[in-house]
């Protein structure tokens, strides 16, 4: 089976605001508030770039990000990346 | 209803109704030097009314009533028609207000500048801001300061201050029975007296104060005094607010502003007085 593919959501929907150590999410349409440490925020910009599945958001982050000794990276963004949806931050296609 | 009264606390104009005039006659003395607006809508509706008709002669307790109403809230003795009052009014701000942000904390200012002490019931803001009241600070108010969401300013809403238990011998030294409403012994939260704030901080309740420092009291211990970051600040406001989720993107807006521009920290403090000169340490860091 192909990994799932997940979209980000739409231009304008999420206030994204570093506050320290944590970057505090508001989301327009659920008007919660989501408060999250990286990878999050970094995988949440780099799927704006287009929907994708987590073999393939891995490459865009590791052209920004050194990802080597970060163990099975394409696994750790698939689990983060159905974290994001289960938060309804980004969506399953 | 029958008797009746308004008063008005910073932004906030309430229009209180009883079965009994106790409660109401009380209010008023508290309440005699607030200024006056009748002509101003109410913005808030408090009701104490008996159980049943026949329950105002019979066994009078007051229910607390008005725009929102807890369903478990128990009924008070009418020896305790005051407290009722005082928890209608609290009520109907933390539940019904939507004009500025709304943080359990209590605040004194200087110059301009507000210290604001956020906390449970029990962690001394309380008392820790009527004392600092006594000196040389207005005191803003002892349960809730209201942030406005366009200046991030912080607004007073300087109630009669709620002393319990062992703050009431503290402030009793140091006012005179004047300023002070009859003592309600024995309710739910124990010991209770009013303090009616200084006139100075009456006079001065519709100036705002720019947030200089976010302080989250805990009563007990060593002294102790710990920085904490943007995002622990914001997370513990939120807990703080009674309308943050009801504000939608105002109040993440105003908390995101509060946590990043004002430095916070967390105390610890076994008495008053070391309590007091914690608040004053900080104070003098923040100014440098």
């Amino acid at each position: 089976m192909a990994d799932p593919q997940y979209r980000a959501a739409g231009e304008g929907a999420l206030r994204v605001e570093p506050l320290g150590d944590l970057v505090a999410i508001f989301d327009r349409r659920s008007m919660q508030t989501h408060l999250v440490v990286a990878p999050m925020p970094e995988i949440l910009a780099a799927l704006e770039a287009g929907s994708c599945d987590a073999a393939t958001l891995a490459a865009r982050l590791a052209n920004d990000f050194d990802l080597s000794g970060e163990g099975d990276v394409r696994a750790i963004i698939g689990e983060r990346l159905e974290e994001l949806a289960g938060m309804g931050l980004v969506e399953q296609v | 209803m029958k008797h009746r009264t308004r008063i008005a606390v910073g932004p906030v104009q309430f229009r209180i109704g009883s079965s009994w005039g106790a409660p109401i006659t009380a209010l008023k003395r508290l309440y005699v030097g607030y200024p006056q607006d009748a002509g101003r809508p109410a913005d808030a509706t408090v009701r104490l009314f008996a159980a049943r008709p026949w329950r105002r002669w019979l066994r009078p307790s007051v229910h607390i009533g008005g725009d929102y109403i807890v369903p478990d809230a128990l009924p008070l003795p009418l020896s305790m028609g005051l407290l009722a009052a005082e928890m209608g009014m609290n009520l109907q701000v933390a539940l019904g207000w939507r004009r500025h942000l709304l943080l359990h904390a209590s605040a004194v200012a200087k110059d301009g500048r507000a210290v604001m002490l956020s906390g449970e019931s029990g962690s001394g803001k309380s008392t820790l801001a009527a004392l600092l009241g006594e000196g040389d600070w207005r005191l803003m108010g002892d349960e809730f300061t209201l942030i406005d969401p366009g200046s991030g300013d912080a607004l007073a809403f300087p109630r009669a201050v709620s002393l319990k238990n062992e703050a009431i011998a503290e402030i009793e030294a140091r006012v005179g029975a004047d300023r002070l409403g009859p003592l309600l012994a024995g309710t739910p939260k124990g010991d209770i007296r009013y303090l009616i704030p200084r006139p100075d901080a009456i006079a001065a309740m519709h100036e705002p104060a720019r947030p200089a420092l976010l302080i989250f009291p805990r009563f007990g211990g060593a002294p102790a005094i710990e920085r904490i970051g943007e995002g622990e600040a914001f997370v513990r406001l939120t807990e703080a607010s009674t309308n943050y989720v009801a504000l939608g993107e105002a109040g993440f807006g105003a908390l995101m502003r509060l946590a990043r521009e004002t430095p916070a920290f967390t105390i610890a403090y076994p008495d008053s007085a070391s309590g007091m000169a914690i608040v004053e340490h900080l104070w003098a860091e923040a100014l440098r």
